[in-house]
């Protein structure tokens, strides 16, 4: 079991946070809810284009399924990005040392 | 607490976007010369956790919901240069793909929840473990004060953005966002803390690491 690194448990840890996204609370954040009360929330304009608005994966019709997948894609595809770029980074400070 | 577009005016997206990009930018240069090899994982893990944890929402008062932001945690363990790369990664990543928080507002967003979060975080977390110590006791307080401290000024920050745009008066966006987010604040601050808890009794070394 060398090869099982703690990051590895980790992510896996991080994938099972997002298996407990359809159980959020649906009420609006508190920033919403401050612009719902005050009135400025007719202000808020909708983004130009929509790949996975609100966290629920496109063409899924199940709404618990369609926001796990969100989920997974984020938390997964985030982790990529981050790991890859600093990765990007470390290589660039080695040239430069 | 991610503004949507529409909330902002001009020259509030100017300010922000040019603050957060120069934030940015030199976060970029602390990372590239102190980033070690452990660094890098817990980059990726702390994107990740921030991302599914902020899916999260919980019930606050008043049919209002909140979730972790995530800045303090990550500016604890990674430093504030490297937190905030990791926060502004998360919110440039939901605001390009899931339409969570305005393209024109992202200056403002990795403002308040990157630079503001990351850096009262860990300022509050330093100071609370000078002050009570670097044991297992000073580090669950201090995170709690940092989680707590980041939710309340990105707020103060937020409603000061919404009053500069004439969406609202800081008369009455300050006192409404501030309230709301001293709440949401102590659910951040017990997040932080039991989470720094976990990796105290897991891997105690990766508090240890050096802070970008």
């Amino acid at each position: 079991m060398k090869w099982v690194r703690w990051w590895h448990v980790a992510l896996l840890l991080c994938i099972l946070v997002a298996f407990l996204s359809p159980l959020a609370s649906s009420s609006p954040d508190g920033l919403e809810k401050v612009a719902e009360d005050k009135g400025f929330i007719e202000k808020a304009k909708d983004s130009p284009y929509e790949i996975i608005a609100d966290y629920v994966f496109p063409g899924v019709h199940n709404e618990s399924v369609a926001t796990i997948l969100a989920g997974l894609v984020g938390t997964v595809g985030i982790f990529a990005l981050v790991y890859g770029g600093a990765r990007v980074l470390r290589a660039f400070r080695r040239e430069g040392a | 607490m991610h503004i949507p577009d529409g909330f902002l005016n001009g020259a509030t997206i100017g300010v922000t976007y040019a603050v957060s990009a120069g934030g940015v930018a030199f976060a970029t240069r602390a990372a590239g010369k102190k980033l070690g090899e452990k660094h890098v994982p817990l980059m990726g893990i702390m994107a990740a956790f921030i991302f599914a944890a902020q899916m999260l929402n919980f019930p606050i008062a008043g049919g209002t919901s909140g979730h972790l932001l995530g800045a303090a945690l990550a500016a604890i363990l990674l430093g504030p240069w490297g937190g905030l790369l990791v926060m502004a990664c998360v919110l440039l990543v939901q605001s390009l793909i899931f339409q969570d928080g305005g393209l024109l507002a992202l200056g403002a967003n990795v403002l308040n929840m990157g630079v503001a979060g990351c850096w009262i975080g860990f300022g509050v977390y330093t100071l609370t473990t000078k002050v009570i110590g670097v044991d297992r006791r000073g580090t669950l307080i201090g995170g709690f004060a940092a989680g707590w401290a980041s939710v309340f000024i990105a707020s103060v920050l937020c409603s000061f953005e919404l009053a500069g745009s004439d969406a609202s008066p800081l008369g009455v966006a300050l006192p409404a966002m501030a309230g709301v987010h001293a709440l949401i604040g102590l659910v951040e601050g017990l997040i932080t803390a039991v989470v720094l808890g976990f990796v105290w009794a897991t891997r105690s070394d990766l508090l240890q690491i050096e802070k970008v």
